[in-house]
């Protein structure tokens, strides 16, 4: 059974990697997405993320369903994305995948972050010290 | 037909709320919807991209709407 979920509560790592582990695993593969301090030259000071909750679940269930699809042998998939205010270092998203072997879960994983990314309905502002800035909204 | 539509990210911010009520002819489209949108806020004309998702589905051009379908506005996402 995956793990998804959608919080403005901070993440619990260890919970979402415990979560990814199968006895039938020879391999958890996780990513952990944090906030950086700087975007392209500029000092960040905070991101603002943005959810549509009901749809942004609906469709991190979709990536893990997709990924199964995609790689049958899947174990476990963990996914949780957190919104609203965030700090320089705090987790915003933790992806964790178990397979029996380890390449499997490398591919998977990737797979996951990079799908989340095109279709999840989450938007992020980045707040500089003179301004801000919604990511990727202009050409 | 009234449409209410939400609004997320840059879209609730050029339109200046999260939901929007609008009038729609009988089996308007998404694409017309869009299009309908983008010439009364010219700004949405200006993203990057511009989605509609119906129903938590994001919605092909030519799918018709209906009163009381959940529908959304999706600017360019920016997850993880």
């Amino acid at each position: 059974m995956h793990h998804i979920d959608l919080t403005d509560q901070p993440i619990d790592v260890a919970a979402a990697l415990h979560a990814a582990e199968s006895d039938e695993a020879g391999a958890v593969n996780a990513f952990i997405g944090t906030v950086r301090n700087r975007s392209e030259g500029r000092r960040v000071v905070r991101l603002h993320y943005e959810a549509y909750p009901p749809m942004a679940l609906h469709q991190l269930r979709r990536v893990a369903e997709m990924a199964q699809e995609k790689w049958p042998m899947l174990r476990e998939v963990a996914l949780v994305h957190r919104h609203g205010t965030l700090e320089i270092g705090d987790v915003v998203v933790v992806v964790a995948v178990s397979t029996p072997h380890r390449a499997d879960s490398f591919a998977a994983c990737q797979y996951i972050i990079d799908t989340l990314k095109e279709v999840v309905p989450i938007w992020k502002k980045e707040e500089y010290e003179d301004g801000t800035v919604w990511v990727a909204a202009h050409p | 037909m009234n449409l209410t539509i939400a609004l997320f990210g840059i879209a609730r911010e050029i339109v200046g709320k999260s939901s929007l009520e609008i009038a729609a002819p009988a089996g308007q489209s998404a694409a017309g919807l869009l299009a309908d949108l983008r010439a009364q806020y010219p700004a949405l004309a200006g993203l990057r991209s511009l989605a509609v998702a119906v129903n938590n589905e994001y919605a092909a051009g030519d799918l018709a709407l209906h009163e009381r379908d959940e529908i959304a506005l999706i600017p360019p996402v920016a997850g993880g």
